[in-house]
């Protein structure tokens, strides 16, 4: 018996050593690959639409003809789900190069070692970050030091407006504070009953664009102290964005009213999205929205500003939320140096990122090209390519667990704007102890 | 020398024995055994999925029970679907078998009317059903509306969205439609005869002829049902995106459960935590709960129909 407990009591620990030990996706430093050499890289990106897809293909051919060493297999409309499991497991098929829409995973990615850190690359080639990059797009790249990923073509968030609305409410400029926002918004609602003829602007947080994130951007929240505690409880800024979009929802006709009519509309990506009929004359989007509105060939003149500022930091006017399109290198991929010739290409050559924003109709990721001669736009669209340069432009920081404290502030939002949660600073201070234990777990 | 015969006779059965159950046994170790106890394993372990992982004792059980937000909700969802999309599924599909056995004209037309919803794709059926049911441009609330009846939120609204569920649930009720059906016409018809006999209603035939006849498909519909329930993954997902408008949105931060956590269910948390959040151990602790709960369920039902049989008896 003592012997069979001691075998069992081995195989027991065999199995937990083996199992401590697989499946564990470790990370290798792989940056020993001559890039000079033939080599064929993965690169994966989350582009589906064929416009987008055909610039993807034109960018990654401009770089193979630069290095005709280096061959690009290109996987495109990959969700951060599928990217996150590829970066896991690694392998042949796996991607080298990763490109995502969404800035929220960049602190899982730098702290996770899923994705290399670029700055010993941006170094040895000489580039200095700060000095290409925006500050905002610098700043979202990076998560404690460790420059895990580089923006590559960025979104600026400003205020669409509807200019014939605007003509008949007599209003003969679009609004800078927030103050003139909201007399605007009310004279441009056209009640029907209980619904609306015309909405001025739909604040609710489900309203598309109209997340915490992008109102509180015009605020400039700061989110985390030094010590990486949230500071949504103390910070000035955060309580005036809720009680600004607090006060909107009820003014414009309550939450209830406000939400039965957002049901009735179109969706975010579709013809019928409520600006484009003009249903709503006001609508607080990104930069792309204004491509897809003019396809959509409104009967009436689009406006474009950005977006209001809080009455205090009316010198701030011209200030706006930015995120953008992030790449990467695989901690997996065995070709590091050919990955970064790749992403250095993609992301700090003028010419090409001046030629793939012409074609993706988003915003340049380099100062460089932010300026330069060559961008191909509407004359509309400068008021985002400004936003994108402005130094007070904002964005969310990288964070350990990713966008998690992101949704736990928009979810108190909901229940704040529903009048589920009435005490905003007792709110407040239980979503930033939520977003600490959130944290601390991650960590 | 015997005896070393005998012992080997043995050792050579058992063997054979083994070869016999190997294709089972190698699927339980494979597809049950490891993945149970790895389960166990990596709920105590700080594990991204990328750093290797590291003991982290009861942490993991700790966050999910008391500081995680979405646990409580999502098992007060699950516990509710089980208890009221379970019943009224086997209730109606059982109902429904009955009303079909019982007709003489038409059946196959009405047998292809209820089996066919079962056919479409969970996620197509559910979108189908939020468009058709949405609050503000929706056939059914217009309908509603028109003969002048308060019109619901349906998935738009925290305390409509599961009984909204519960309606799509309803509308696919084919594949327990067939079950019972089966189980219906196997009922031998001398029972029914003797009971008319005696003088027995429609209620008490049912009662003291189909119903323990048939007790062991509505057995195994309650447990699959329950299993099936404790997996409900994409309608509500689908469901909640849908009615949000956040079908889609490149670097949108979205978190299931709309409208206000009422459509959140445990298996959204196990993808939430583990391939969103990349914490796998507490994406391990909300499966073992799943786990632990399907057993009961499962445990409580067999020793329930036990004391029917026992009773029946």
């Amino acid at each position: 018996m003592p012997g069979i407990s001691r075998k069992v009591a081995l195989a027991a620990a065999a199995s937990v050593a083996l199992l401590a030990t697989a499946c564990t996706g470790q990370s290798g430093s792989g940056a020993s690959d001559d890039p000079s050499e033939d080599t064929t890289l993965n690169f994966w990106h989350a582009w589906s639409a064929p416009a987008e897809v055909k610039a993807v293909k034109s960018l990654v051919a401009g770089f193979e003809k630069a290095h005709p060493t280096i061959h690009v297999n290109v996987v495109g409309n990959m969700t951060d789900d599928k990217m996150n499991q590829a970066l896991r497991t690694g392998g042949d098929k796996a991607p080298d190069v990763i490109s995502s829409f969404t800035t929220n995973n960049v602190g899982k990615f730098c702290s996770s070692g899923a994705l290399v850190d670029l700055n010993p690359l941006f170094e040895k080639s000489g580039i200095d970050p700060a000095k290409t990059f925006p500050k905002a797009m610098s700043e979202y790249t990076e998560f404690d030091g460790n420059r895990c990923s580089v923006p590559l073509l960025g979104d600026a968030y400003g205020l669409y407006y509807n200019k014939t609305a605007f003509e008949k409410a007599d209003i003969t400029t679009p609004p800078k504070t927030w103050s003139e926002f909201e007399a605007d918004a009310k004279k441009l609602t056209i009640s029907d009953g209980d619904s609306y003829k015309q909405l001025g602007f739909m604040p609710n947080y489900h309203g598309w664009e109209t997340t915490t994130e992008h109102y509180l951007g015009q605020f400039s929240p700061t989110y985390f102290d030094s010590s990486g505690k949230s500071t949504i409880a103390t910070d000035p800024a955060v309580e005036a964005g809720f009680t600004l979009q607090k006060k909107l929802v009820d003014e414009l006709g309550g939450y209830q009213r406000l939400e039965k009519y957002r049901s009735t509309l179109g969706d975010e990506w579709g013809p019928k999205h409520p600006f484009q009929t003009g249903q709503v004359a006001m609508q607080l989007d990104g930069e792309w929205r204004l491509g897809m509105a003019l396809d959509a060939k409104p009967d009436f003149e689009i406006g474009v500003a950005p977006l209001p500022v809080p009455d205090d930091q009316a010198d701030q006017y011209g200030k706006g939320y930015i995120t953008g399109t992030i790449a990467g290198i695989a901690a997996t991929s065995k070709k590091q140096n050919a990955a970064w010739e790749l992403v250095k290409y993609m992301t700090t050559d003028t010419a090409a990122v001046v030629a793939f924003s012409n074609a993706i109709h988003n915003v340049p990721s380099t100062l460089a090209a932010l300026k330069s001669p060559d961008l191909k736009y509407d004359p509309r669209f400068k008021t985002f390519l400004d936003i994108a340069a402005n130094p007070n432009s904002t964005t969310s920081p990288a964070s350990v667990n990713g966008g998690v404290y992101l949704a736990t502030i928009q979810n108190f939002g909901y229940e704040y704007e529903s009048g589920k949660a009435k005490d905003l600073k007792a709110g407040l201070a239980r979503t930033a102890k939520q977003i600490d234990t959130d944290i601390a777990q991650a960590k | 020398m015997s005896t070393i015969t005998l012992a080997s006779k043995r050792r050579r059965s058992a063997l054979r024995t083994a070869a016999f159950m190997s294709p089972w046994l190698i699927g339980f170790a494979v597809f049950f055994a490891y993945p149970m106890i790895s389960t166990v394993y990596f709920s105590f372990m700080q594990y991204d999925g990328f750093k290797p992982p590291t003991w982290s004792g009861t942490k993991n059980w700790t966050y999910v029970f008391e500081h995680y937000p979405y646990f409580w909700p999502a098992l007060r969802n699950t516990l509710w679907l089980v208890l009221i999309t379970v019943t009224l599924r086997v209730a109606f599909g059982l109902g429904v078998g009955l009303l079909i056995t019982k007709i003489r004209t038409g059946t196959g037309v009405f047998r292809t009317l209820f089996y066919l919803p079962y056919l479409a794709p969970p996620v197509a059926a559910t979108m189908a059903f939020a468009f058709l049911l949405n609050p503000g441009t929706g056939p059914v609330n217009s309908i509603l509306e028109g003969i002048g009846i308060p019109a619901p939120g349906w998935f738009n609204d925290p305390s409509w969205s599961k009984p909204a569920l519960t309606l799509l649930a309803l509308w696919g009720i084919g594949d327990l439609m067939v079950i019972f059906m089966a189980a219906l016409l196997d009922v031998p018809r001398e029972q029914y005869e003797a009971a008319e006999l005696d003088g027995a209603s429609a209620w008490q035939r049912f009662r003291f002829v189909t119903l323990p006849n048939i007790s062991p498909i509505v057995m195994f519909a309650v447990v699959t049902g329950v299993i099936q329930t404790m997996q409900y993954y994409a309608q509500p997902l689908i469901a909640g995106k849908v009615a949000s408008g956040v079908i889609q949105g490149a670097g949108t931060q979205f978190e299931p459960g709309y409208p206000d956590k009422s459509t959140l269910t445990l298996p959204q948390l196990v993808y939430n935590l583990g391939f969103q959040r990349f914490d796998y151990g507490s994406a391990c602790v909300v499966a073992l709960v799943l786990f632990a709960l399907s057993m009961a369920f499962t445990a409580l039902l067999m020793r329930r129909r036990g004391g029917l049989i026992q009773a029946g008896d």
